[in-house]
This record gives C-alpha cells, sequence and structure tokens, in this order.
C-alpha cells in the first residue's frame, strides 16, 4: 500500500511540476526545434540524427551564430500528424525555439507544414518527398530539402526512356508516395516516348508485399522493363523473389532509392545488378566537400554515413545559414533569406528556390552492380535538382497564392 | 378461468420426440407442477412456452392469444413472468434496482435516457420486495446475496410486470428443504392472492405434492398422467416410471 | 468500346497462372498458420487475447537470423537456429507466463491484454536495442535454394517446402491434441474452463505449457520466414493483425479453423495480386490495391454469417474470474464535490497555466471522451470493441470534410458527430448480433475497412495524406478559447455519457450485460439497446474526433487506424474498467506519460511499456478503481 501510495504522491507532484515549469529563456542560446518519427523509422533516421549532430558540432565550434551557442531541442513525434503537431507546439511555446526542422513520412510533414503556416513560423521539412509540400499545398513558411518524389523519377525517366521498352510494368508502395512516383513516372516517359505502354501496375501494402504473388503477375504480364518504387523490406522481398523467379532475367529494372545505403546495404550477396536506381555512393564520391564530411562523421561516429546522414547533416547546415544570414531569428527575415539562398553541402552546392522554397539538392543516379559481396553504384552521376523540375509556370499554376 | 390452453404441442430434436402431443390447461389462482425423470421433456415442454424454442407443431394459447413463435420479450409483455433454474439476476445492481429495471420496463420507461433510474418506481418495488419478504436487503448488491434470497428476488422481479401467468423452472433447486418450503409456501400465496397461474416443474416431490392443486406427468416426452396430488401418486403408470426412487411415495426425504 | 481496345492490355491470367498464384498463396498461408496456431491455442485454453503474439514472431525472426550467423551456414546450421529460435521463443512465452500473466487471472477481464500490450513495447525497443535499426535480410535455406520450374514458371523451393510444412504441422498438432492426455486436457479447457478445472487438472502447468507452445509456434513462424523476408522492426504490428484476422475467421481455439482460414487468406491475396487491374464499364478496378484490407473483408463477411468463424463455438464472455462489478451507485455529494471542484480547477487552468500546457490538456480532453465513449460499450454495456477509433476518424473526416467543401466551421463541427453515430448505427447493427472476442474484431475490421476507403480516396479524403488547414474559426483560434470548446463540449459529453448511465437506458444496457436470459424475460430487446448503446458512443467518440480535427489543423488516415483503437482499449483498461472515471483517468494518465516519457530516454517505448506493466501489477483494477477503493476504504472508516 505505502509503495503504491508513494508512486501515486510522486507522479501527482511529477504532473503537477511538468505543468508549471516553464524553461527558463536562456538569453545566450538560439533554439532549434527538431522532430522527427525516430521509432518509427529507425533504419533512416538514426543516421540523420548523427547527421545533424555533426552539423551541430560543427557550427558550436566555430563560434555558433550571431554570437550565441545553438541548440537543437530534439522530440520524438511518434509518427502521427496529431502528436507532431503537438510536439511541434510545445517546441515552439514552451522550448521557444526559433524554427523547426525535421520530419520524415509525408503526411506528419503536411502536417507541421500547414501547422507552420497557422503559427506564422519557419519549418524547414528535411525529407518528406510528396510533391504537395512544396506544390500544392506549399506555403510561404515551409522548405523542402530533399529532392522530392517527382524530381526523382525525373532523373531516372531520361535513361529509362534512352532504353526505348515499349511495355513497362510498374510495382509501388500503395500509398502517396508510390501513387506519385508511379503517376510521374508515366506522366514524364510517356511525353518523351510516345506509344508507350504500361500493362500492369502491382500496389502492394507498405511493408506487406506478398512478393512471390507479385513477381509472378508481373512476370505473367511479360513486361519488357519494370519501374519500382519500393524501398526497405518490401524491396528486398521483391529482389528475392523476383531473382529466384527470374522476374529480372533481361529485363531492365528502375527502382528509386535502391542505391540509397539504408535500402542497398541490406541486400548484400543478392543486390540485383543492372538495376537503374537513385541512392547515394558515399564511398565513391571524392569531391573535396564530401571527403570533409566523409572524414569528420567517421571521426565522430566511427561509421559510415547513410543517406539520412546527409539529409541531416544538411537540414542543420541549412537553418543555421538562414539564420546567419538573416542576422536574424526573425521568422520573415529568415525566410526573406532562405529564398534564393545558396548552399554548400558535402553533395555541391544547391539552392532553395524562391519559387516554391524546394531545394536544388540533386541525387545520385547510377546503376546498382556487386562487389566483394556487398552493392555499389556504378556509373553513376551526380543529377542537380535543379535540372529536374517543372517549368516555373506550371509551379506557379500548382502553388496556392499566398 | 383458463388462462393457458396447450394442445398437442410438439418437438423433436433429430428424430427424438422431445415433446409430443401434449396437452394440458391452467386456471388462475391454480398451481400447476410439471414432474417427470430427467429428460422426460420438461423442459423443452418449459422453453416451448417461454419462448426459448420454437414449437414444430400444436398450440399453446395465453389468454386466449398463441405464444407460439413469440420471442420470450414478447412473452413477457403478454403478461408471463418467469423464474429460472440457476437464477439469474443483474449482478451489478443492488436487489431493488433489479426490481425496478422490470418494472421501468413494464411501465414503457426503459428507453428514457434523462430521468434518474434509481429514483422512479422505488415504492412499487419496495412493496414487491417485501411481498417475497426481502424488503431488508433492499439496497444490497444481488452479487452478495445468499441462494436463496436470490431465489426471491427473481420472484420479485417475475411479478413485476403484474403477470397472470408465472413460469417456474425448478424453482427451488439448490436451496435448502426448509428454504423450499417457505418459498413454495409464498408463491402458493401470491398465487392465490392474486390469482395466478403458476406452472412450475420440479424434481423435489415433497415440494410438489405439498403445494400443487394438479400434476402433469411426463415420459419420453409424452404426458402420462394428470390430475391432483393424490391421484397421481396413486397412478399405476407413474409408479413404474418413478420404480425405484421411491419419490413418488414421498418418503424419500423423511 | 474501350473495354475492348484494353483487353490486350491485360495481363494473361491463364489456367497455369492462377494455379502458380495458388501455390504462392498456399506458401504465405503456412508462416501465417503456423502463428495463428499458436495464438488460437493460447487463447482458446487461457481467454488471453495476446498482443504480444507479433512481437514473438518477430522475435523469432531475429533471433533465427542472429543463430544462423553464428552457427555459419550450412544446413545443420540454418535449420538448427530455425528450430533453436522457436525454442527459445517458447521458453521466453513460458516465462512470460509465469512471471507476469499468472498474476493477472484474477484481474478484471481483458487486463492481460494491457500487460501485452506493454510487451509489445517492451520487446520492439529491446529488438532496437539489441539488433540495431537496419533491415536484415537472413539467408536462403541450404538445399532449398533453388527455384522449381512448374506449367514453365519458376517456383522457389523453399516455398514447396512451406507448403507441405503448414500441413504437417496442422497434422503434428492434431495428433498432439487428440492423442495425448496434455491433449485432452487442452481440448476440454478450451471447451469448458470450469470443467476442466473439476476435473482436477493443474491449471497452472496447463497454462504455462500451452503459453510456451504457442510461443514457440510464434517463434518458429518467424524463424522460417529467415529466407523470405528480412527482419524488421515492425513485422511485430504487420503480422499481429493478420494472424488475429486468421484465429477468428477459424473460429477461436480452433487448429484445423485456422489453418483453413490461413489458406482461403493467402490464397485471396494471391488471387488478388494475381487478376491485377481489371477495367470494365470503362472503370479501371485495382485488384491489387485490394490487398490492403482483403482479410478484413473477408473476416466481415465470414463474422455476418458465421458469428463464431468457421470452425468455431458458441462461447461466453471472456471474463476474469473476479469480475463481479460493484454496482453503481449514483455518486456521493463528496464525489460530486470532487468532480464539480475538478470541473472549476479545469475552467480556471488558463489563468495560470502556460500555453503548451493547454494544449496537453486539449488532447487529453479529446482523448478523454474518446476513452469515456469506448468505456460506455465495453462497461456498462459488455461490448468490447477492437475498433473505436472508426468512430473517432469518421468524426474527424466529417468535420474536416464539411469544412473544407461546404460550411463554416461552427457548423461542421457539430454537424461532424452525426457521421461517426451513423457509421457506427451501421457497422453496429451487424456486430451487436456477436459477442466476446468475435465482436471485438468485428468491430476492427469494420474500422480496417473505413481506413482502408478513407486510405485510398485521394480524391476525396486526401488519402495517405490526408487534409490539411482544417484550422478553427478566427474567435477559437486562440489556444484559450479552444480549450474552453474542448472543455464544453468533451467534458460536456463525458457527463452525458455518465449520466445515460444512470437513467433506465443505461439500467437496461448493464441489465443486457449482466444477464441476457433475465433482460430478454423481462421484455428487454437485449440487441436493440446494444446497438443504440453502440450508435451513441460512436457519437460521442465522433464529438471527439471533430474536436481533434480543429485542434490539429490537418487530419489523416491514422485518427481511423488500430494503433488509434488500441489506445482508447489501454487508456480504459489502465484506467480501470469497472470505474466510471476510470476512462477519463487512463486516458490523461497515458496521454501524459506518452507526452512526457517521449522526452526522457531514447528508449521511450520501452520506458512506457514498463510503466504500463509496473502500474498492471500494481493497480491491477485500474487506477481510478485503485483509488476509489482507497475511497470507499477510507469513508467506511468514517462511519464506524
Amino acid at each position: 500500500m505505502t509503495a503504491r501510495r508513494t508512486f501515486l504522491l510522486g507522479t501527482i507532484t511529477l504532473a503537477i511540476a511538468a505543468v508549471f515549469s516553464g524553461p527558463a529563456a536562456a538569453q545566450n542560446t538560439i533554439k532549434i526545434g527538431e522532430m522527427n518519427s525516430y521509432k518509427n523509422f529507425p533504419a533512416f533516421l538514426e543516421p540523420y540524427k548523427k547527421g545533424w549532430e555533426l552539423a551541430l558540432d560543427e557550427i558550436n565550434k566555430s563560434g555558433g551564430l550571431l554570437g550565441k551557442k545553438v541548440e537543437v531541442i530534439s522530440r520524438d513525434d511518434s509518427g502521427t500528424p496529431g502528436d507532431a503537431v503537438r510536439t511541434a507546439e510545445e517546441l515552439l511555446s514552451r522550448e521557444n525555439v526559433s524554427l523547426l526542422m525535421g520530419c520524415f513520412a509525408s503526411h506528419v510533414g503536411l502536417a507541421v507544414s500547414d501547422f507552420a503556416k497557422q503559427r506564422k513560423t519557419l519549418f524547414i521539412a528535411a525529407e518528406p518527398l510528396t510533391d504537395q509540400i512544396v506544390w500544392n499545398k506549399g506555403n510561404h513558411y515551409t522548405f523542402r530539402l530533399r529532392p522530392s518524389t517527382y524530381m526523382q523519377v525525373a532523373m531516372l525517366v531520361p535513361e529509362a526512356a534512352k532504353l526505348n521498352k515499349k511495355r513497362w510494368a510498374i510495382v509501388y508502395p500503395n500509398y502517396e508516395y508510390g501513387q506519385s512516383a508511379t503517376a510521374g513516372f508515366k506522366k514524364l516517359l510517356a511525353a518523351k516516348q510516345p506509344g508507350v505502354e504500361f500493362i500492369a501496375e502491382q500496389a502492394p501494402a507498405l511493408g506487406k508485399i506478398e512478393a512471390g504473388a507479385v513477381v509472378q503477375a508481373l512476370i505473367d504480364a511479360k513486361p519488357d522493363a519494370i519501374f519500382s518504387s519500393l524501398f526497405g523490406a518490401d524491396l528486398q522481398k521483391f529482389v528475392r523473389e523476383g531473382t529466384q523467379r527470374g522476374l529480372f532475367k533481361d529485363r531492365p529494372v528502375f527502382n528509386l532509392l535502391a542505391g540509397e545505403p539504408e535500402y542497398l546495404d541490406p541486400l548484400k550477396d543478392e543486390t540485383p545488378a543492372g538495376w537503374y536506381v537513385t541512392g547515394y555512393p558515399w564511398e565513391q564520391i571524392n569531391t573535396p566537400e564530401h571527403s570533409k564530411f566523409l572524414a569528420a562523421y567517421r571521426a565522430k561516429w566511427n561509421d559510415y554515413p547513410r543517406l539520412g546522414s546527409i539529409v541531416g547533416y544538411s537540414t542543420m547546415m541549412s537553418a543555421a545559414e538562414a539564420i546567419k544570414k538573416a542576422g536574424s531569428v526573425d521568422t520573415e527575415k529568415m525566410i526573406a533569406a532562405m529564398k534564393g539562398m545558396q548552399m554548400d553541402s558535402p553533395l555541391g552546392k544547391f539552392s532553395y528556390r524562391a519559387l516554391d522554397h524546394q531545394s536544388t539538392m540533386g541525387a545520385y543516379v547510377g546503376r546498382l552492380a556487386l562487389k566483394d559481396g556487398k552493392g555499389v553504384m556504378v556509373d553513376w552521376k551526380y543529377a542537380d535538382g535543379a535540372g529536374y523540375l517543372p517549368s516555373d509556370a506550371e509551379v506557379k499554376a500548382m502553388r496556392p497564392a499566398e | 378461468m383458463t388462462v393457458l390452453s396447450v394442445s398437442k404441442l410438439c418437438k423433436a430434436y433429430g428424430g427424438v420426440q422431445a415433446v409430443c402431443e401434449v396437452s394440458f390447461s391452467l386456471a388462475s389462482g391454480e398451481l400447476l407442477a410439471l414432474i417427470g425423470p430427467n429428460g422426460a421433456g420438461k423442459t423443452t415442454c418449459f422453453n416451448l412456452l417461454n419462448g426459448q424454442i420454437a414449437a414444430d407443431s400444436g398450440s399453446a394459447e395465453f389468454e386466449g392469444a398463441s405464444l407460439i413463435g413469440r420471442k420470450p420479450r414478447q412473452i413477457w409483455r403478454m403478461g408471463v413472468g418467469r423464474t429460472f433454474q440457476i437464477t439469474a439476476t443483474f449482478s451489478s445492481m443492488s436487489v431493488r434496482e433489479n426490481v425496478q429495471t422490470a418494472l421501468l420496463n413494464f411501465h414503457g420507461k426503459l428507453n428514457s435516457l434523462v430521468s434518474l433510474a434509481a429514483y422512479q418506481y422505488r415504492d412499487e418495488a419496495m412493496q414487491l420486495l417485501t411481498r417475497v419478504g426481502i424488503a431488508a436487503q433492499a439496497d444490497r448488491p444481488c452479487a452478495v446475496l445468499a441462494y436463496g434470497d436470490l431465489k426471491r428476488v427473481e420472484l420479485a422481479i417475475a411479478l413485476a410486470n403484474r403477470p397472470r401467468l408465472l413460469l417456474m423452472d425448478e424453482p427451488t433447486a439448490g436451496m435448502a428443504p426448509t428454504e423450499r418450503v417457505a418459498l413454495m409456501q409464498l408463491t402458493a400465496e401470491l398465487a392465490r392472492a392474486s390469482g395466478i397461474a403458476v406452472l412450475f416443474t420440479e424434481h423435489d416431490m415433497d415440494v410438489v405434492f405439498a403445494h400443487a392443486d394438479r400434476i402433469l406427468v411426463l415420459n419420453h416426452g409424452r404426458l402420462i398422467a394428470e390430475g391432483k396430488p393424490a391421484d397421481v401418486r396413486a397412478n399405476r403408470k407413474v409408479q413404474e416410471v418413478y420404480l425405484g426412487s421411491g419419490a413418488v411415495y414421498g418418503g424419500a426425504h423423511a | 468500346m474501350s473495354a475492348f481496345q484494353e483487353r490486350q492490355n491485360e495481363p494473361d491470367l491463364s489456367l497455369s497462372a492462377i494455379f502458380v498464384q495458388l501455390l504462392n498463396g498456399l506458401a504465405a498461408a503456412s508462416s501465417l498458420f503456423l502463428v495463428a496456431a499458436g495464438l488460437s491455442l493460447i487463447f482458446g485454453v487461457t481467454r488471453i487475447v495476446n498482443f504480444a503474439h507479433g512481437s514473438l514472431y518477430m522475435l523469432g525472426t531475429y533471433t533465427a537470423y542472429s543463430l544462423v550467423q553464428w552457427f555459419g551456414g550450412g544446413i545443420f546450421g540454418f535449420w538448427g537456429a530455425v528450430l533453436l529460435a522457436g525454442l527459445s521463443v517458447g521458453l521466453f512465452g513460458a516465462l512470460v507466463e509465469r512471471l507476469l500473466l499468472r498474476r493477472l487471472y484474477h484481474a478484471p477481464e481483458l487486463l492481460q491484454l494491457l500487460a501485452t500490450f506493454a510487451l509489445v513495447l517492451v520487446i520492439r525497443d529491446f529488438a532496437l536495442w539489441a539488433w540495431g535499426p537496419e533491415d536484415l535480410l537472413g539467408p536462403r535455406a541450404p538445399g532449398l535454394e533453388g527455384a522449381v520450374a512448374i506449367l514453365g514458371r519458376r517456383v522457389p523451393e523453399y516455398d514447396l517446402f512451406l507448403i507441405v510444412l503448414g500441413p504437417v504441422v496442422l497434422g503434428l498438432l492434431w495428433l498432439l491434441l487428440t492423442r495425448t492426455r496434455w491433449g485432452t486436457l487442452v481440448r476440454a479447457a478450451t471447451e469448458d474452463r470450469e470443467m476442466a478445472g473439476a476435473l482436477g487438472v493443474n491449471q497452472a502447468w496447463l497454462f504455462t505449457s500451452v503459453f510456451a507452445l504457442g510461443s514457440f509456434l510464434a517463434g518458429l513462424g518467424g524463424a522460417i520466414q529467415i529466407p523470405r523476408e528480412p527482419a524488421v522492426l515492425t513485422m511485430d504490428l504487420s503480422i499481429l493483425s493478420d494472424v488475429f484476422v486468421v484465429v477468428v475467421v477459424g473460429g477461436m481455439g480452433s487448429i484445423p479453423g485456422a489453418f483453413l482460414a490461413a489458406v482461403i487468406i493467402g490464397v485471396l491475396k494471391a488471387m488478388c495480386i494475381g487478376i491485377g487491374n481489371v477495367s470494365a464499364f470503362g472503370m479501371e478496378f485495382s485488384f491489387s490495391k485490394l490487398t490492403l484490407v482483403v482479410e478484413f473483408i473477408v473476416m466481415a463477411v465470414v463474422l455476418v454469417i458465421r458469428p463464431w468463424g468457421l470452425f468455431g463455438r458458441a462461447q461466453g464472455v471472456p471474463r476474469g474470474t473476479a469480475s463481479v462489478e460493484p454496482p453503481l451507485s449514483l455518486p456521493s455529494p463528496g464525489m460530486l464535490k470532487a468532480l464539480a471542484a475538478a470541473l472549476l480547477a479545469l475552467t480556471l487552468l488558463p489563468l495560470v497555466s502556460d500555453r503548451y500546457t493547454l494544449v496537453l490538456l486539449t488532447d487529453i480532453l479529446v482523448f478523454a471522451l474518446f476513452a469515456v465513449s469506448l468505456h460506455f460499450i465495453m462497461g456498462p454495456a459488455g461490448m468490447h470493441s477492437f475498433g473505436h477509433a472508426a468512430y473517432f476518424g469518421l468524426g474527424a473526416y466529417a468535420a474536416a470534410l464539411l469544412f473544407k467543401y461546404a460550411l463554416p466551421m461552427e457548423l461542421a463541427l457539430l454537424l461532424a458527430p452525426l457521421a461517426a453515430g451513423l457509421g457506427a448505427l451501421v457497422f453496429g447493427w451487424f456486430c451487436v448480433r456477436l459477442s466476446g472476442v468475435y465482436l471485438a474484431m468485428l468491430t476492427l475490421a469494420f474500422a480496417q475497412i473505413a481506413w482502408s476507403v478513407v486510405y485510398q480516396w485521394d480524391a476525396f479524403t486526401g488519402g495517405s495524406n490526408g487534409l490539411v488547414g482544417v484550422w478553427p474559426a478566427q474567435w477559437l483560434s486562440g489556444k484559450t478559447a479552444f480549450y474552453y470548446l474542448a472543455l464544453v463540449l468533451c467534458a460536456g459529453g463525458a457527463l452525458i455519457l455518465w449520466r445515460i448511465l444512470y437513467s433506465p437506458f443505461g439500467y437496461a444496457l448493464r441489465a443486457g450485460r449482466d444477464s441476457p436470459l433475465r433482460a430478454d424475460a423481462i421484455g428487454i430487446d437485449v440487441r436493440r439497446q446494444q446497438w443504440l448503446g453502440f450508435a451513441l458512443a460512436g457519437l460521442f467518440a465522433g464529438v471527439a474526433g471533430a474536436v481533434y480535427a480543429f485542434s490539429k489543423g490537418s487530419i489523416s488516415p491514422d485518427t481511423l487506424s488500430i494503433p488509434r483503437s488500441v489506445d482508447g482499449l489501454v487508456m480504459v483498461l489502465m484506467g480501470g474498467i469497472q470505474t466510471l472515471t476510470g476512462a477519463v483517468a487512463g486516458a490523461a494518465v497515458f496521454t501524459w506519460l506518452q507526452d512526457t516519457v517521449a522526452r526522457q530516454t531514447e528508449f521511450w517505448r520501452a520506458l512506457l511499456g514498463g510503466i504500463i506493466l509496473f502500474l498492471v501489477l500494481v493497480f491491477p483494477q485500474g487506477i481510478a478503481g485503485f483509488l476509489r477503493e482507497r475511497w470507499e476504504a477510507r469513508a467506511g472508516k468514517r462511519q464506524s
């Protein structure tokens, strides 16, 4: 009984303390709110966190921003829009952060983006790939770092068109990302290669692909080539079944994201050679900016970077650059600063477009190969995001008026 | 006045005639016992009358209206009350609330979302509890009551719709012998005072012969005897059926 | 017509293709069957709704992966690892039963469910800690790496092995259950627990052994998946709903039923995939997309036609032995004063609290009403719902859609709950025809069907991304104003639901739960009362959902997903299902814990799970239930 009573009393005291203790506002730091679905997507987000922590170290070692130390308040948003919006509110009203950054899943990113608009706060969306976040649901307060679904599809389409295959089969995870990737691919390829046919579509539920049946259905459709936007466990199952059943024999496959270490590395010696992918061949990039990043990352974490690390690092650096350029943490000034802001990143230079707040960060496009029992990208090139966006007029037409 | 008249009631389960051409009638104020050895068809017969199961053929009329094919709750609406072999009460309610719930439905007030049920028909519920002799327990939860008292609660609930017919399945099962007599005494008094017809099944022959006005004897689904206790006791067929048990002679419990 | 032109584009679904898809379906069914058979056994004997069963499956996969690495390749290495993984998970299951669940057999019904839910959280974080975040793709099975040509198609040898394994395990289980004394006891306990107790069965030992066997099957089911799929951290929940569906469709406790159901679902999915896209009358329909929800459609259809699954039998509501509920007496003047004081405190709070506290409290108020509405049907009406989020989500979506397409915010907020109530009226009509776990699973099926519609209907509901821009009207846009709105609607809603329980209608609901037999015999149409009760609860869940939508400014399909339904269950059980205020206490503590704990540590899920386990063990009657006992004890002391 006493244990119970102690527990109850303790809990109540804690609760009351939690309710009434606002944090003391520190004058000598700049606070940045960071939130992500760490527990829902740990494979991508643990490296991501290491990425922004490295960037934060570098920023503070070089004297912080505006003469102040930078502090990142990081939260797990539990992976649902509702919790994410509450978390964002906590970061803003209790921690008094100057801006928000982060997010992985598109629906969470969109919810936070809309919240940022409502609360008139700068939000740098790190990972959400959805095209909507900068286009038809874009807003004044939201910027997005990663090349979107549309951009990455557009990066693959020129190669696909070159092959001049007539009959295409498509497989994609059944949610907005997969649907957009599919729609984008069909539209862009049909424009480049009139007469192309899309003969079969498979849309397995995310994370629950019945790979044997899907592969069989695709074989039965007898396509000349395949476009896939699968990733994670779905991709691994698809590859294994497809290899065993001979789906990929003499059929070119294009797979979005499959060259990212997060999704490529688990395939190990089963990496399907010859696939056309977007990704991140970290061990082969020899630019000075990337070598510097790689060395620093390895020194700090004793691990190699994944694409998530790049995203985390660059998001943090973007936030820092925005504050530096604005010379203030005033939201409007930071937004003004970010419009057209030039960035140096491990992947090279990019900028945030004033038109739609999309960064022009690119992605690596290449083919998969097997080397020493693990998958690597070969024949790759860096596709600068700026070259894979629709025309300004199209973007303007999609984006709601401010 | 005849309250219940049953004629040629039949029910078969997979070729076995559980109840076969049973006919009888019951007048108001009368206590009619339905007896027979295990598997004789008593329970089936009972459940045909209370709507639990549907008859294959035959008729059963209560005050001129057919009971066949009606659901238990419809039969209740016609003015038939019931008690169960194993008591069925609402364990999360007090004794009085059990009766109040039945009263609320009898008065057509059970769908109200507004009134406070605990204050409805309190007095009427207390009167019923007084009549069955457990008014003192009115506020206790049903879950803590002694079994004999629960039987009385059931009786009070069964009386809530002012029934003209009471169907009691093994009313004294599971009770101590002295309690049995008291309960049946009470039932008989209530029936005679209010002119309620009572049909009951019973294992305890002491109870049957002490309280029944008339007795029906079932065997293999058929009615083999019917009459006053003394006639039934003297009936040879009945003696054969109960041969060896000695129960019919009323000596078993002495 | 266009249908003719497109014919040439359609996949050729020849007989041979159908046959090979059949094989694919059977292979998928085998592992599903293994896991489901374990769950079915455990439920049949112990009546525990084991939410951690998917976690046991996941542990099986991870353990097998590690063991294979450790043993090295080779036939013995691989199969030894698979078997040993199953055995270790079986042992783990036995420990869980002995150390944890055993303490809860006398707790109010369904409390074990809460404990197994906590285990899910702990095991998920344990796996993250032990195996890291990356997907782990195991090796192929030595000796079965290749593929066999069947009708011109290559079918993996391992799939053929699985097709054989399913019936073999079914046969072994059948022998075990029919030819051994232990099996006889298991069957007796499945059919009638009390009788088994009366037979002098050592129940403690029986429960432990059944739990061990069930866990072994789950672990083995996970282990044999390593040649087919990687070990990932989300596989626990992704298989859980599938195996529940299989067990329920087959009939809880029936092993052959589980096998048949696994085959039906496995084959049906493969066929949907095989058919792919079909165009008819100018409309395109994707059977492939149907795989998202096909198992739930099967379950709904089966349960509507056969209320106890294919091979199941009628069974009582799973109740703990100590579950006789104390009478619901009118609140004492002291209680009313306390309630009034709490409301007053909530009303005055904005004067002293910061902005975020109001936001958090708004969430708590919303979930409190959601939990109270769930408690309304779970507690007094005795209908366990695993899909209550459907009505929360319907309310939220109705609010968002009415607002986006037509109405001012205030009107949308008021009308939206009607949509939820209507949904509950439709779904409830089917649900109240069932009882116990079957009823619960039918509510889940309807919720999943509703979810999949919302998830897929991009043009109307925004699909998986949901809808944004659902903000309150200007006068309510301040957090304080919105907090008062939430307070009025949610506290008001909870008070109305509580008040209804004291009305004759509420008594009728409890009467139907306590004794359907007696209720029927005093003229109560139990189903009708339950149906209306279900609809009322849906209506008020819809109020909570509508408030939620406007408090967040956006809405997405997860508002009606399984996790949201489970959150509701956790709140009700944590607070104490037998206490009226329990749902509120549970909602407050759970929401606050989630908010606070998530900030404390990287492994916050495990911490949350640990706290729930602690609460379950210390307060089996729930937090509010415990407080009530203290209150009554004190009142008793004062009287004497």
